[in-house]
């Protein structure tokens, strides 16, 4: 879809611009134009914003501004770094700062999306942000030369310096920036080679290191303003279910309570001076709940609604070739499986929350969030004030992996907010709060069924997956004729963001829909992180049954740049030569718009003690801007993909989440990290995603090795409900 | 009144006494380098240091700590002098979100005094912290670069 930009933002009404900004939260596509916004003087005087995106102070202090948001991906150096690349400036000089999405939105969107989600951070931005760095470069020499004289051509710029190259004469950018503030920016301007980059597409350092490493970066949850005091929340633990009634009086006197409320019909908060007190008032509250029709479901009854999909007659299809039903049926050989993957939590190591500040004229937000005009809207509609009277300030996230795209925190904090004009409340969700309440990685079963020649072709394949729909859960405007598009991720029929890889004469991937009463959300790696599972877990036996290796039987189905990858793990980690007593076990998928593969090693004990020693990953992300980050994103997105492997799984009871906290909902720690070998392979043709694409495949490649070890095909996660003692 | 010393200086603090020590830091001290993950002892976001060895003050009781010293990420760097660790984790351009990493560092602080050439094994057993974003590779690699220091 696509969404124009607006010109009277002023006029835009709360309602319309609420619609519009959720229905971007998933990452759809979102068409605008950036134009090179004029200059206009920043706040602070001294220093000149050239235009939106660079502002250059007199010390030659040169700040790019960032409107993604920066939750530990990197996505705010790598963006520095395009701007900084096109403006030719001294990178030790360079820092950076987040415009507010009400400041955008005051000046026509002029730093466009937002959003943080679905690996588009980079990808989806780089061209208006390098547009932005070299039309302020532009500006910056033109300034110069106006300056002494002479024509622009005859100057050039490097390292902040711009000289004047018949005569030597040189200027700093600080010493021009107010005067190239001035100007009208170019009509047109052009970008580097990638081939010529000397910022972009090396692995820098982060720009954000250092607070992190002394205790002075201050996330969401560490904001302190004056006056402000503490909220804590308990909201039904059955989602769809409301409280009843309250005892107020009960805890009014305990330590440190200044008021109970209430927020929304579900739920109700504490306020106290600190998080100890209103923590420990909420949860002596009395609370009666009506928790509603889900307070009938469990983690069986999901299990069998599903199951019953896995033959529905109805479903919707995803990626269709020939026949084949009949395909399969006329097989010399026929392979069926049936997978399942389980709902889970994000478990951001920083708990939700937000701080807000509400008067009757204005409310202001500061905020952990992967959408900074999404958290707007959810602003200005629950303090029912124009968009235009509220704001929201973006903190550095403690971990966001798509939690943080949704507003629900946000909606809260103001809600409470409201209820005590003029003092900042700091909402803070116990661990517990955000355990049980989440957009959870939706659950889903698969039953895979291929059809082999008497050769050992496939020459037919039924993928019917069954499973929540994120979009019916969290934006049902975007459903298409009633089916999610993005359930299909990975599997798609072409297109650049998520082909299925394998050329199966006939195909048919199709999806029913089985909802739950639990909220589905964006989870890192979506829907790839279970499609990936069942794909690749069904090569690896359907290699298995037509007595072909695994490799080769891929090889044989993948389209060009998904077997790239694919043999470029092979290569590196030797398939097929694993050192003794090691098992090797592969995968590749395409998500977010860059192909992946990886190749795990693992040894299982006698005693079923499983040891995943290597990860040989490949990403070829088209073209590349941090190549260190990189590296660190594939390893790390290993860590999470790997916990959900070992240990993650939210199950269901009397409608209610049955984790808590981390002792029920484990996370991989230090011992049990593999060597992760990160490969990057651009064939520079295309921006694809690195945030998320890698984490799909650690899985299902450790799955194939640990069938390499024991004989075992395991079809269900986690691995922890699991004996895996060899066969 | 609890009497605290932490980072060196004196506190006389009037809460319950059964107040976890995170949050006397956090919210009456108003030192929030020390992180809040779990608060039960299991992620080690909020490790700190009593009189030396590292604790996760999510699960320690303020009343508990009278009269010990207690040391924070805050007072881990001398003046302007970053700790080894500290320095050794720029290095390694170690912290993604960095949520986890005051509680992080502070272990291996511990660790380091404890055993100053640790092995692998020694750091598996040692660092039971959790990162989600998992940075294991960069902060395995941190603290052997510490440990040379």
């Amino acid at each position: 879809m696509t969404v124009k930009a607006r010109t009277a933002a002023s006029a835009l009404s709360r309602r319309a611009f609420l619609v519009e900004t959720t229905a971007v939260v998933g990452g759809l596509s979102l068409g605008f134009n950036i134009p090179f916004l004029g200059a206009a003087q920043a706040a602070d005087g001294a220093a000149a914003e050239i235009n939106a995106w660079v502002v250059i102070r007199p010390d030659d202090t040169v700040v790019i501004r960032i409107a993604r948001s920066e939750m530990g991906q990197g996505t705010l150096t790598g963006l520095a770094q395009l701007v900084a690349e096109e403006l030719q400036c001294d990178w030790s000089k360079v820092t950076t700062e987040f415009p507010t999405p009400g400041q955008s939105l005051a000046r026509q969107r002029a730093w466009g999306n937002f959003s943080t989600g679905g690996s588009r951070g980079i990808r989806e931005s780089h061209k208006y942000v390098r547009e932005g760095g070299a039309a302020a470069r532009e500006m910056l020499i033109q300034a110069a030369a106006t300056a002494w004289k002479v024509p622009a051509a005859e100057c050039a710029a490097a390292n902040s310096v711009i000289t004047h190259q018949p005569s030597g004469r040189k200027t700093s950018y600080g010493k021009v920036a107010a005067k190239a503030a001035k100007l009208a920016p170019p009509a047109t301007v052009t970008l580097k080679d990638p081939k010529d980059w000397t910022i972009a597409g090396k692995g820098l350092k982060r720009l954000d290191t250092a607070p992190k490493v002394t205790g002075e970066q201050v996330y969401g949850i560490d904001l302190k303003l004056p006056g402000m005091l503490v909220a804590v929340i308990r909201d039904c633990p059955v989602n769809g279910g409301v409280v009843k009634s309250f005892d107020a009086a009960k805890v009014a006197g305990m330590p440190g309570v200044k008021r109970v409320v209430a927020v929304d019909q579900s739920g109700v908060a504490v306020v106290a001076d600190t998080f100890w007190n209103a923590k420990t008032a909420v949860e002596a509250l009395p609370v009666e709940w009506d928790p509603g029709e889900g307070a009938t479901v469990s983690s069986a009854s999901i299990a069998a609604l599903l199951k019953e999909g896995l033959d529905a007659d109805k479903a919707y299809v995803g990626n269709k070739a020939g026949d084949a039903a009949a395909a399969i049926a006329g097989a010399a050989k026929k392979v069926e499986a049936v997978f399942s993957y389980p709902f889970l939590n994000h478990a951001t190591m920083e708990p939700m929350n937000a701080t807000a500040l509400y008067t009757p004229e204005r409310c202001e937000v500061w905020a952990p969030t992967q959408n900074g005009e999404a958290a707007l809207a959810a602003t200005a509609d629950a303090a029912e004030l124009p968009v235009a009277r509220c704001d929201v300030h973006k903190m550095i996230l403690g971990g966001g992996f798509g939690r943080r795209g949704r507003t629900d925190y946000v909606r809260q904090a103001v809600l409470i907010a409201k209820q005590m004009p003029g003092t900042p409340i700091k909402l803070i969700w116990t661990r517990e709060e955000d355990m049980t309440h989440c957009g959870f990685h939706p659950i889903s079963q698969c039953k895979l069924t291929g059809g082999l020649d008497a050769a050992g072709n496939l020459v037919g394949l039924h993928m019917r997956l069954s499973g929540q729909s994120i979009l019916a859960s969290l934006m049902p405007q975007n459903l298409q004729n009633g089916m999610d598009p993005v359930t299909f991720q990975g599997l798609n029929p072409g297109g650049a963001e998520s082909a299925f890889g394998y050329d199966v004469p006939n195909l048919l991937i199709d999806h029913a829909m089985r909802n739950t009463h639990l909220t589905a959300g964006f989870w890192r790696g979506v829907n790839t992180n279970h499609n990936a599972i069942y794909v690749e877990c069904f090569m690896d036996e359907l290699a298995h049954a037509a007595g072909v290796d695994p490799l080769e039987f891929r090889r044989k189905l993948l389209k060009p740049k998904h077997r790239a990858v694919l043999d470029a793990v092979a290569e590196r980690a030797h398939w097929g030569n694993p050192p003794p007593g090691r098992h090797q076990g592969l995968a590749q998928i395409m998500g977010f718009g860059s192909y992946v593969a990886a190749c795990a090693e693992v040894s299982v004990s006698p005693e079923g003690k499983l040891t995943i020693h290597k990860i040989v990953a490949a990403t070829n992300p088209g073209v590349v801007v941090n190549p260190a980050q990189i590296e660190r994103q594939v390893a790390g997105s290993f860590v999470y993909g790997l916990s959900a492997l070992l240990y993650g799984e939210i199950t269901v009871k009397d409608g209610a989440v049955e984790q808590t906290n981390f002792d029920t909902y484990n996370s991989l720690r230090m011992a049990e990290m593999p060597e992760v070998e990160a490969l990057i392979v651009p064939t520079g043709d295309f921006w694809g995603g690195v945030g998320e694409p890698t984490i799909a495949v650690a899985a299902p490649a450790v799955l194939n090795a640990i069938f390499q070890a024991t004989g075992k095909r395991i079809r269900s996660v986690p691995l922890m409900h699991h004996d895996l003692r060899p066969a | 009144m609890t009497t605290l010393s932490v980072n060196g200086k004196t506190y006389k603090v009037d809460v319950d006494p059964q107040t976890p020590l995170l949050w006397v830091l956090r919210d009456t001290l108003g030192l929030t380098g020390t992180k809040y993950g779990c608060g039960i002892g299991q992620c080690g976001s909020c490790t700190v240091h009593v009189d030396g060895e590292a604790m996760r003050s999510c699960v320690v009781q303020v009343g508990a700590v009278a009269g010990r010293h207690v040391t924070t990420i805050e007072a881990l760097a001398k003046g302007h002098v970053l700790h080894r660790v500290q320095q050794a984790w720029i290095d390694h351009d170690v912290p993604q979100c960095g949520y986890c990493q005051s509680g992080m560092i502070m272990a291996v602080v511990a660790l380091l005094k404890e055993k100053p050439q640790p092995t692998d094994a020694d750091i598996d057993d040692a660092i039971t912290n959790i990162c989600r974003c998992g940075t294991f590779q960069q902060v395995r690699a941190a603290i052997h670069a510490a440990a040379k220091a």
